[in-house]
């Protein structure tokens, strides 16, 4: 018996669903939707009688103080009208209209699970369950309530939705697959019918891959069955294995051409080598780019490990499940690092279109961004904070190129015990499963992101989106961190793109392994060998467990109430069997999986670059004009305050977070973050992240270089060591098959390496996501395309020795001196001055790396010896800024006098601005005690720095120009409101 | 004489177990996390313990209501065990999910049928908050709050944290019987800093015996200076923080 219970909350003024759908269907434009009531309605199948649904509704699902509730079973006559006619029956007669909106078929429904799993605690027999929530609107055609779900409350990718009674009769699911072999004739197709066959089975591969994979089963007398092509794609997609990155490329640089053979070991690993062959015996990095991340150093007994993922096709189609997983990846990244770690914290950065984009400036298909970045928000919030790990540092930028393609990069650290980075399968162990069941979730999830979006995309791959469901992970945490306590593993990966195929086919990439998938568990039944082999359901890790310590591997996870299941073992044959039944399903060398690649030498070109001369706009250097640039900057979209999605976000989780993104009395923004890496022990990991993406098309040496150093000024201002900064790279590149679009990719990994050469900081862990491009039709019938900017986040992981030594930016003691130190040029281009309108290009910032090792050297030193009470980097918005911002979080005034910045700027029109808002890399305002003066200055010798203001008592920040004169005299509370004006 | 030991008692979605088992280490007592099913398959286990705290997280997803499943677990399967600790003088502490959990077991606030008097409801922004209150305590009977009469500072991180009575009357005869023993204050500059429209601007309830307390803000997280977003050029980093105090008192009171 299929049964409904409604559940809604009793005081109207509570329903904040209803809040949420009237203000959405103003915003649409839907006429007479002034008020609404919604109910959260649950779908129960199975043997119950209605005392036991009522018992159901009683004691699990309503609360008995705020909510009531409304049931009938779906089969009998009344049951429309009983659960059509108003939330939990208080009968509206005004809102005739009901909206269902349910998760797909096969789609994950964590709640639902929940309340499945929940009913033998009231001992009654199992049943099915799906979630479904409900809306009930003033009366609107089906076509305009359709409009305003599918708008407002589901999402094409993964929800049903139903206007007027549920006709649905049962959940029932599929039924058992029944082995049937499939092979794929290659034989006899042209390039073009390759094209198509690979297109057509979302594979990803280009014909010469596949005359590769023609080629080598000839050799083998037969057609590739269709589980060893997918597999071949999975292990072969551009998300798996670096693709473009790691080719030979020829590129025909400014000094002359230069052959690589592999542009990824040539340029970024090249560095890292470099940078630990100088450290030579205090080298402090411990595994780098093998493993699921990057291993370092921490203190005696503890080590690091650090990911940074982007995920960003998924979110695009489904920003909710698509951060949500993305987040829940790269958390499991760092659990399969080594014989698991724990993670500790986590950041996010996104890059999305201009919120206020008009609805009619979208390409179909696309979602508006304002409804994309709540959604990607919401996921990491959810998934995040279930998890129990404080997300602690972040961005957002918004650029028109984002605007089809949005960028969602989601990064974790984690702590493992000292000599754990190393772990070896042996042959004999057991191939173990655990966590989630598998189902249908994010087939093509790896070839998917590896080919260009298009308009349809969001119809055509709906299967590539998965659901997280973080309290599976969260156990699957818990039980792993156990088990890796004991030893009772010898190998860990994650379940990630490629699902099995990619797990198991890396684990066993040398040994071999044969699988029997059909022991795998599911999630329903219907999945074909082929469906559970390349799944990429979340949750699931794949241990290689001794067979000697499978029984106490067992107990441990039946004690956390996690699911693990031998599958099959790693052989030592070198092939990868797989089997149904017994029966061998499929059979490949893993030295052809894993080195039958063709490699493609690819071609690159250097283009030079126009730089554009600054030009100014009339009233420059007015103070009127000043003033408005000041307060329009800081409420630039990249620049204002994000509290609105900090506050969403349990930054202090674990107890550890000593430097938290909002800071001070007032709650200004900080630089760096930084964590304890134990409780109770001083010891602290600092986490910074630099993004000069406006740079991409103009520079993209600069644009990487500038980034690296954003990201490491960070660290250094909150009191990193310079010496021990590990550096992440993520490459989001749009079209790169063009010469001179992969030689910008060439530029960029150019300049990682020369910049970390320099810094003496490693490169530990990367990963790249190229292709971010869309495609579509427009209105006139024309084909359009846009990419994205080149872009590279570089993440930066420092260590502080003694968590009460950080320094942070907001202003502490009136009377104290300002410093700057750095020196500022005439680089508008690409900055917040150029975003606010208030100049037309100008010099790209230009990196010097060597005097940026300096500075960052000098900063510690400062720090080190407490001459330093407040220090913050400047970055967006330049000098004035990071100045406002030291302001508003301290609840302080200052005083800053122009004149005395050390500088290289023409004197002429925008000269002042140019002083107060250019964004020249690696500069850094310190807020230096009085009794410290002497002490800052000596030190600070041989520097470009000078001093440049006064911390004052009096709110206001009064600004002197260049001539002398004051330009502006603004309260600090205009500027904190102009800086929290948006949400 | 032996240390008093604390049970952080975890079921899935749990989060905040170690720092909470870490406050009350350094508060002198002996913490032990215990998973729910080790609990449920040997209550006797309870027999050592003097504290059972039930921390911060989202237990079993929180997907239904927060702490929903794990009160339902509870009430099924450790009722009789919770009611005898309680009886025998033991302490019991829920924060955040905690509370949650508490107040839906009927170990706080039920009224004689058992049914609960009070709940926590969705924060009245709808959203999640993480954010830091100004908190004032009248301790009365309850053990955990004795001795802070000054005015402190917690974090608070929930989504469902609106305290609610089922009438007027109730939230009239809990106030009278002194039960409603932390409330959100308003800051330096006079403003509310109630983060969820609670009732009465409540922030932590105890039962009638002041030996079961539950409240939203996490002391756990500020047991050090150093946990306080202003804490830098304002206090010393080496010293401890106000939630501290409140396992002190507790450990205090069973040693």
């Amino acid at each position: 018996m299929l049964w409904e219970v409604d559940i809604s909350v009793i005081d109207a003024a509570a329903d904040h669903a209803a809040r949420a759908a009237v203000a959405g269907a103003a915003e649409l434009g839907i006429p007479g939707c002034t008020h609404a009531r919604t109910a959260t309605g649950w779908l129960i199948e199975g043997d119950l009688s209605q005392a036991d649904v009522e018992r159901i509704a009683a004691t699990l699902l309503a609360d008995p103080v705020t909510e009531a509730f409304t049931l009938a079973d779906l089969g009998s006559s009344s049951a429309a009208e009983k659960l059509c006619r108003g939330p939990a029956g208080l009968a509206d007669g005004n809102l005739p209209t009901v909206v269902h909106v349910l998760p797909k078929a096969g789609v994950t429904d964590p709640a639902a699970l929940s309340v499945q799993e929940a009913l033998a605690l009231l001992g009654l027999s199992p049943a099915t369950v799906r979630s479904v929530r409900k809306i009930w609107l003033p009366k609107l055609d089906t076509a305009t309530a359709e409009r305003l779900a599918w708008k407002l409350l589901a999402s094409e990718a993964i929800h049903d939705v139903v206007v007027g009674p549920l006709s649905l009769r049962t959940l029932a699911g599929g039924r058992p697959w029944v082995y049937t072999e499939a092979s794929v004739t290659l034989e006899g197709l042209d390039e073009t019918a390759l094209a198509t066959l690979s297109r057509k089975r979302c594979l990803a591969l280009s014909p010469a891959e596949l005359s590769a994979v023609r080629e080598h089963y000839r050799t083998l007398g037969r057609d590739p069955l269709e589980i060893e092509l997918e597999t071949i794609a999975q292990t072969w997609s551009e998300h798996c294995c670096h693709k473009t990155l790691g080719s030979p490329v020829d590129y025909l640089g400014p000094d002359g051409p230069i052959r690589y053979d592999n542009l990824l070991k040539e340029t970024v690993f090249a560095a890292t080598h470099a940078v630990r062959q100088a450290l030579g015996p205090r080298d402090w990095c411990v595994s780098v780019f093998r493993d699921n991340s990057g291993v370092v150093r921490f203190d005696g007994d503890h080590d690091i490990c650090v990911k940074v993922e982007t995920h960003n096709h998924p979110s695009a189609l489904e920003p909710y499940g698509g951060a949500a997983t993305g987040l829940g990846g790269v958390i499991r990244d760092v659990l399969g690092t080594g014989l698991g770690a724990k993670p500790v914290a986590s950041l996010d950065v996104f890059c999305v279109g201009p919120a206020d984009t008009p609805a009619a400036d979208l390409p179909p298909g696309v979602i508006p961004p304002r409804r994309l970045l709540a959604g990607v928000v919401g996921g990491v919030r959810d998934y995040g904070n279930r998890m129990g790990i404080p997300t602690i540092a972040g961005a957002v930028v918004f650029d028109p190129g984002y605007l089809c393609n949005p960028l969602v990069f989601c990064g974790t650290v984690g702590i493992m015990p000292r000599n754990s980075a190393d772990a070896t399968v042996q042959p004999g162990d057991l191939v173990v499963v655990a966590g989630g069941r598998t189902g249908r979730d994010g087939i093509h999830g790896a070839t998917f992101s590896s080919v260009e979006l298009s308009s349809d995309s969001e119809t055509q791959s709906g299967g590539s989106v998965q659901i997280g469901h973080a309290i599976h992970e969260k156990t699957l945490t818990d039980f792993v961190l156990e088990a890796s306590r004991q030893r009772l593993f010898s190998a860990i990966t994650d379940c990630g793109a490629g699902g099995l195929s990619s797990a198991v086919g890396e684990m066993g990439a040398h040994l071999g392994a044969t699988i029997d998938l059909d022991k795998v568990p599911l999630k329903y039944d219907g999945l074909s060998a082929t469906e559970v082999w390349i799944s990429e359901a979340q949750e699931r890790m794949v241990l290689a467990v001794p067979p000697a310590d499978w029984a106490r591997l067992a107990r441990v996870a039946a004690e956390e109430g996690v699911e693990a299941t031998a599958i099959g073992t790693f052989t030592g044959s070198g092939r990868l069997v797989l089997r149904w039944q017994g029966k061998t399903a499929g059979d490949l060398a893993c030295t052809f999986l894993h080195d039958g690649r063709p490699k493609q030498r690819l071609k690159a070109r250097h283009v030079a670059r126009r730089e554009l001369a600054a030009t100014w706009p009339e009233e420059t250097d007015s103070p009127a004009a000043f003033t408005a640039a000041l307060v329009a900057i800081l409420a630039a979209p990249d620049v204002a305050s994000k509290e609105w999605i900090i506050r969403q976000y349990d930054h202090e989780v674990q107890g550890c977070s000593v430097v938290k993104p909002l800071l001070g009395p007032g709650g200004g923004p900080a630089d760096g973050t930084v964590v304890r890496g134990v409780l109770g022990r001083d010891r602290g990991i600092v986490l910074g992240v630099g993004l000069r993406h406006r740079l991409g098309l103009l520079d993209p040496w600069q644009m990487a270089a500038g980034g690296i150093i954003e990201a490491v000024a960070n660290a250094v201002a909150a009191g990193a060591d310079p010496a021990r900064i590990a550096l992440l790279d993520n490459f989001c590149w749009g079209e790169c098959r063009r010469e001179e679009s992969l030689g910008t990719l060439v530029e960029a990994c150019r300049a990682c390496h020369d910049v970390a050469i320099s810094l003496g900081a490693p490169f530990v862990s990367g990963k790249d996501s190229l292709n971010n491009v869309f495609a579509w039709t427009d209105a006139s019938g024309s084909p359009r395309e846009l990419s994205i900017p080149p872009t590279l986040l570089a993440t930066a992981v420092g260590q502080v020795e003694d968590v009460k030594r950080v320094v942070t930016p907001d202003l502490k003691t009136a009377g104290s001196r300002l410093a700057i130190v750095g020196l500022t040029c005439d680089d508008t281009a690409g900055s917040q001055l150029e975003v606010v309108g208030r100049v037309r290009g100008g010099r790209v910032p230009m990196v010097d790396a060597a005097v940026c090792r300096d500075t960052f050297a000098v900063i510690a030193a400062a720090q080190r010896a407490g001459l330093v009470a407040a220090c913050h980097d400047c970055s967006d918005g330049g000098l004035l800024a990071a100045v406002a911002e030291m302001a508003i979080g301290g609840a302080a005034g200052a005083t800053i006098d122009l004149a005395a910045v050390p500088a290289e700027v023409p004197v002429g029109a925008g000269r002042d601005l140019t002083l107060a808002f250019a964004e020249s890399p690696g500069r850094f305002i310190c807020e230096v005690p009085a009794a410290a003066v002497a002490g800052f200055q000596t030190l600070l010798a041989g520097h470009r720095w000078g001093w440049i203001g006064t911390v004052t008592e009096d709110t206001t920040l009064t600004v002197t120009a260049s001539s002398g004169q004051e330009i502006a005299r603004v309260a600090v509370e205009r500027l904190a409101d102009a800086w929290r004006s948006r949400r | 004489m032996l240390s008093p030991r604390a049970m952080i008692l975890r079921a899935p979605g749990t989060n905040c177990d170690h720092e909470t088992a870490h406050a009350f280490e350094r508060a002198g007592a002996i913490s032990r996390r215990v998973h729910v099913r080790a609990l449920a398959l040997k209550p006797a286990l309870a027999d050592d313990f003097q504290i059972l705290c039930i921390p911060g997280g989202f237990s079993y997803g929180d997907d239904i209501a927060s702490g929903r499943i794990f009160a339902l677990e509870l009430k099924t399967r450790l009722a009789e065990t919770l009611l005898k600790f309680r009886d025998r003088g033991g302490l019991i502490l829920g924060i955040c999910n905690g509370f949650q959990v508490l107040l839906q077991t009927g170990l706080l606030l039920a009224d004689p049928t058992g049914a609960p008097q009070a709940t926590l409801a969705h924060n009245f922004s709808g959203e999640f908050v993480d954010r830091w209150v100004h908190l004032r305590a009248q301790p009365g009977k309850c053990i955990f709050l004795s001795g802070l009469e000054t005015p402190f500072d917690l974090p608070v991180a929930h989504g469902e944290g609106r305290f609610v009575t089922r009438s007027a009357a109730d939230l009239t005869r809990l106030e009278a019987a002194g039960q409603l023993v932390l409330r959100y204050a308003p800051d330096a500059a006079g403003l509310s800093t109630n983060p969820n429209g609670a009732a009465a601007d409540v922030a932590g309830v105890c039962d009638e015996s002041g030996r079961v307390f539950g409240l939203m803000p996490h002391p756990e997280r500020f047991i050090d200076a150093t946990q306080h977003p202003a804490w830098h050029g304002r206090l010393d980093g080496a010293s401890s923080g106000a939630g501290l105090a409140l396992f002190t008192s507790a450990v205090k009171a069973v040693s």
